[in-house]
C-alpha cells in the first residue's frame, strides 16, 4: 500500500496546497525513475538525433564562392541574408517562413490526430533536455529511490557534492546549448574563437547568457510544470484529438480490478494489474495514467515500457498500458475490437491542407524570382515641360538583383510611343533602352527621366508599363506605371 | 493619540482610534516597499535639486553644480555633428565639380545637402522639385536664361541677379512702350510676331486666343523684332544667356505664355530679382545646391 499512498499523498497535497490561503498549488517533486524498453530506445534515438542536429549544423561548411558565407546554416541578421544549405533568402522571402510555420503546424495537427502528442513525448526541445537532464541527474544522484531518499536527508558531504556536481553539470550543458545559437547567427569558428577572446559582439554574450539561463532553469528546475502551465499546446490539444487517436492507454477492461499479489482462485476475480506503481514511477510528468488520458501526459510511452517489463514478470501478456484508442477501448471492454483508422474526415482534412499548403510553399520556392522592380513618381513636380514642347517625368526606380553576378538591367518602357529614358545622372543621355547595372545581390535606387516627345499626344495621366529584363540571364518582368501630363490642353490659336 | 488601540472585532485589524459617528477607522498603513521606495524618491529629489538647475531666483536661477544647462548639449551635439559633415563640406569646397561628380561619397552628401538647402531657401519661389512658377524659373525644365551649367547656376546662386552684388548678373530689357521707343499699335505688333513664331502653340492650359488675328500683323511684327529685339533675343528668337535674354523660341517662358503677356513685358518689363546667397550660405554649401539644381533634370 505504500506505492498507493504516495499517489493518495500528491493528490492531497495538491488539494491542501489548492485551498485556503495559497493561489498556487505548491510542486510536488517528481522522481522519476529510470526503464528499459524500446519506447526508451526510440527516445533515446529521437534525443541524439535533434541535439546532434542543433549542436553540429552550424559546423557543416558550404561552399558558396568567394566572398561569401561558407557556412551552411547562417542566419545573418546584419547583412540581412539567410542561408540554408544552397538556398538563400532575403527578408523580402518572409511569406516563406510564414508558409513554413503554416506546414509545421498542420503537420503537428495531423501527427497528433493520428497519434497524440508524439510531439511533446519525443521531439520538443523541453523533452528532448529534460530528458538529457534527467539522465545526467540518475548518473549523478542515483535512480528514484536513491534520490528520494538522500533529498529527504539532511545535508551531508555526499549530499552536497552530487548536488554540486549535477548543477555543474546542467550549467555546462545548457552553456553549450547557449553558445550553438549564436553559431547559427554568425560565422561558427569565428565566433567561437572571438567569443573565447573577449571580441565577440555584446549581443552575442547576452544570448549566451540568456539560452545558458534557459535551458539551465526550464530543462533542470522546471520540467514538467514547463508542460503543465506555460506550454499552450496542451491546453488545446484535445481539438485535434478524438476517440480514434493513438495514446498511451491503460486498458482497464483488464486491469482492473487491481490486486496486489498472486491470484488466488477462491479470492474475487482480479485483474492484470498489480498495482506495483511502475507505471506512475516511470511518468516524468509525474501522473498516474490508470486515472484515463489526462492533460498533464505527453504520450512518452514509458509506462508501457515498464508496464510490461512488470507484466513480463508476473507471465501476463505485455500491453496492459498500450498505445491504443479510446474506441478500441470501449469496444474491447465489450468483448469486440475496431481496427485503428488512418483515414479519417480530420486526418483527410489535415492532410490534404498539408499537401496543399507545402505544394504552394515548393511552388513559390521554385518560382522566385532573380529580378524585382519597383517604380515611385516624383511628387512634385508631377511633369516638366521642356522648352521643345516635351513632356518629362521623374521616376524614382528600385531594382533587385538577386543573381550573383553584376546585372546589366536593360529598362525600357512600353505604352508611350518615342518615348526616351535617361539616368538622372546624365539627363542629357537618352535612350529607347537604358542600361542600369546593379551589385550581385543586392538592390539599388537609380532616378530615371522619362521623356515624351513634343509630337507625343498628350493626357494627364497615360498607364504605362516599365519593362526590365537581365540581358545575361534572360529573366524579365515589369510594374504598371503611370506618365503624367498637363491636366487641360487646348490646341492652337493666338 | 489614543492610548489604548482598539482591534476591530469583525475584521482582526487595530484601529487608529479615529472615529466619526460611531465608525471608526481601520489601520491599514501603506506598503512597507511603497514607503520605503517614496521616501528614496525624496532623497533621489534633494541630490536632483542640487546637481541639476533647480531654484528660481528673480532675475536668475541655481545652476546645479553640474551646471549642466540643456542649451549646451545641444549646442554641443550640434557642433558634433557640424564637425563630421564638414569632412566632406571641406572637400566639396576644396574639389572643382568634375572630381565631384565622379565621387559618389561626395555626391551623395552634396545632394542631400544641396536638396535640403534647397527645400528651405529655394522651394518658396522656384516650387518643390524646381517646378517653377510665373516669375520664378521652372529650374527643372532647364530653360536657363543665365545659363545651366553648373559653374552658371553656382555663380548666379552665388551672386544673384539684380541683387546689388557687385558681381550680381544683371541685364535691362528696356521698357519699349513706356519710354515711347514703340507705339502700343507696334507692340501689339512685336507681340503677335513672337507669340505665333516662337511660343509653343500647343502650350497647355494657357491659351486665350481673340487678342488678334494670327498672320495680320505678322510682317510688320517681323520687321519691328529685326529692327528692335533681336540683338539680343537672337533673329530666331534663341536667346542669349550671356546677357540673360530669354530664349523666345521655347514652350517655357518666365512670364507664361499669353500674348498678353508678351506685350505687358514689351511695354513696361518686370525684372526679376534673386537675392545674392553669398552671405547667407557657405561656398560648399553653394555648390551642393547648385549639384542639386543641375540634377533635377535641365543641367547642362
Amino acid at each position: 500500500m505504500a506505492a498507493m499512498s504516495r499517489v493518495e499523498e500528491r493528490r492531497r497535497q495538491l488539494e491542501q496546497s489548492l485551498g485556503g490561503e495559497h493561489l498556487y498549488a505548491n510542486r510536488v517533486r517528481v522522481y522519476s525513475k529510470a526503464v528499459k524498453g524500446p519506447m526508451r530506445r526510440v527516445k533515446w534515438a529521437v534525443l541524439a538525433f535533434c541535439l546532434t542536429i542543433y549542436y553540429l549544423l552550424p559546423w557543416l561548411r558550404w561552399d558558396r564562392g568567394i566572398g561569401r558565407p561558407s557556412q551552411a546554416v547562417l542566419l545573418d541578421i546584419a547583412a540581412r541574408r539567410y542561408y540554408f544549405f544552397g538556398l538563400e533568402f532575403w527578408p523580402q522571402d518572409i511569406y516563406l517562413l510564414t508558409g513554413t510555420l503554416i506546414v509545421a503546424a498542420v503537420g503537428l495537427f495531423l501527427v497528433t490526430s493520428l497519434f497524440g502528442r508524439v510531439w511533446c513525448g519525443y521531439a520538443c526541445p523541453q523533452t528532448v533536455w529534460t530528458d538529457l537532464f534527467m539522465w545526467f541527474e540518475r548518473e549523478i544522484e542515483g535512480d528514484r529511490n536513491e534520490r528520494m531518499k538522500r533529498d529527504a536527508g539532511p545535508l551531508g558531504l555526499d549530499k552536497l557534492w552530487r548536488k554540486a556536481a549535477k548543477h555543474a553539470t546542467w550549467l555546462f550543458i545548457a552553456f553549450w546549448t547557449g553558445g550553438a545559437w549564436i553559431m547559427y547567427f554568425a560565422d561558427a569558428p569565428t565566433i567561437t574563437r572571438q567569443f573565447w577572446t573577449g571580441a565577440a559582439p555584446l549581443p552575442a554574450y547576452f544570448f549566451t547568457g540568456l539560452f545558458t539561463f534557459t535551458t539551465y532553469a526550464l530543462a533542470g528546475w522546471g520540467r514538467e510544470q514547463v508542460c503543465t502551465y506555460m506550454c499552450p499546446w496542451p491546453r488545446f490539444q484535445s481539438a485535434m484529438l478524438d476517440e480514434q487517436s493513438l495514446t498511451t492507454t491503460y486498458q482497464a477492461w483488464r486491469g482492473e480490478p487491481r490486486a496486489h499479489g498472486k491470484r488466488d482462485p477462491s479470492a474475487p476475480p482480479a485483474g492484470d494489474c498489480v498495482d506495483c506503481g511502475a507505471c506512475y514511477t516511470a511518468c516524468p510528468m509525474g501522473i498516474d495514467i490508470r486515472d484515463g488520458i489526462q492533460l498533464e501526459c505527453i504520450n512518452c510511452g514509458l509506462c508501457i515500457d515498464a508496464c510490461d517489463h512488470v507484466m513480463r514478470i508476473t507471465g501476463k501478456p505485455e500491453r496492459l498500458i498500450a498505445w491504443d484508442t479510446l474506441a478500441d477501448q470501449k469496444a474491447k471492454q465489450e468483448g469486440r475490437s475496431v481496427r485503428f483508422r488512418l483515414w479519417r474526415p480530420r486526418t483527410v482534412i489535415y492532410f490534404a491542407a498539408l499537401a496543399i499548403a507545402m505544394t504552394a510553399m515548393l511552388t513559390a520556392l521554385a518560382l522566385r524570382a532573380s529580378l524585382a522592380i519597383d517604380v515611385e513618381h516624383d511628387r512634385a513636380p508631377l511633369f516638366v515641360l521642356l522648352p521643345d514642347g516635351g513632356i518629362r517625368n521623374g521616376y524614382t526606380v528600385n531594382l533587385t538583383n538577386r543573381t550573383q553576378a553584376w546585372a546589366p538591367f536593360a529598362l525600357s518602357v512600353t505604352g508611350l510611343p518615342g518615348a526616351t529614358l535617361a539616368n538622372g545622372t546624365t539627363p542629357r543621355e537618352r535612350h529607347r533602352v537604358l542600361t542600369l547595372s546593379v551589385a550581385p545581390d543586392s538592390i539599388a535606387d537609380f532616378r530615371v527621366l522619362l521623356t515624351a516627345p513634343p509630337d507625343a499626344p498628350k493626357a494627364p495621366r497615360r498607364p504605362i508599363g516599365f519593362v526590365l529584363r537581365n540581358p545575361t540571364t534572360g529573366a524579365q518582368t515589369s510594374y504598371g506605371g503611370a506618365f503624367m501630363g498637363p491636366a487641360t490642353y487646348s490646341g492652337g490659336g493666338p | 493619540m489614543p492610548t489604548k488601540i482598539e482591534k476591530d472585532a469583525v475584521t482582526g485589524t487595530d484601529t487608529t482610534g479615529h472615529e466619526w459617528d460611531g465608525i471608526k477607522e481601520l489601520n491599514t498603513p501603506l506598503p512597507k516597499w511603497w514607503v520605503y521606495v517614496w521616501l528614496a524618491c525624496i532623497v533621489w529629489a534633494f541630490g536632483y535639486m542640487l546637481l541639476y538647475p533647480s531654484v528660481p531666483y528673480g532675475v536668475g536661477y541655481f545652476h546645479g553644480l553640474l551646471g549642466y544647462s540643456s542649451r549646451a548639449e545641444v549646442t554641443h551635439e550640434v557642433a558634433e555633428v557640424d564637425a563630421r559633415r564638414d569632412i566632406y563640406m571641406k572637400k566639396i569646397a576644396a574639389e572643382p565639380f568634375a572630381a565631384i561628380l565622379k565621387n559618389p561619397q561626395l555626391m551623395q552628401v552634396a545632394e542631400t545637402a544641396g536638396a535640403i538647402t534647397f527645400a528651405e531657401n529655394c522651394q518658396p519661389c522656384h516650387g518643390q522639385g524646381g517646378s517653377g512658377r510665373i516669375g520664378y524659373p521652372a529650374l527643372a525644365a532647364g530653360a536657363w536664361i543665365w545659363g545651366g551649367t553648373l559653374d552658371a547656376i553656382r555663380q548666379t546662386i552665388t551672386h544673384g541677379i539684380r541683387s546689388g552684388d557687385a558681381a550680381a548678373r544683371d541685364s535691362q530689357m528696356p521698357p519699349f512702350g513706356k519710354s515711347g521707343m514703340l507705339q502700343p499699335a507696334q507692340i501689339e505688333q512685336v507681340a503677335s510676331f513672337v507669340w505665333s513664331k516662337f511660343y509653343g502653340h500647343a502650350t497647355p492650359g494657357h491659351a486665350t486666343p481673340g487678342h488678334a488675328t494670327p498672320g495680320q500683323n505678322v510682317t510688320a511684327g517681323a520687321k519691328l523684332f529685326a529692327a528692335n529685339c533681336a540683338v539680343c533675343h537672337g533673329a530666331n528668337g534663341e536667346g542669349n544667356p550671356a546677357f540673360g535674354a530669354p530664349r523666345l523660341a521655347s514652350h517655357v517662358h518666365l512670364y507664361g505664355d499669353l500674348r498678353a503677356a508678351i506685350v505687358r513685358q514689351v511695354t513696361d518689363p518686370r525684372l526679376g530679382v534673386m537675392p545674392n546667397w553669398n552671405g547667407r550660405l557657405d561656398p560648399a554649401t553653394i555648390k551642393a545646391v547648385a549639384i542639386y539644381v543641375h540634377s533635377l533634370g535641365g543641367g547642362e
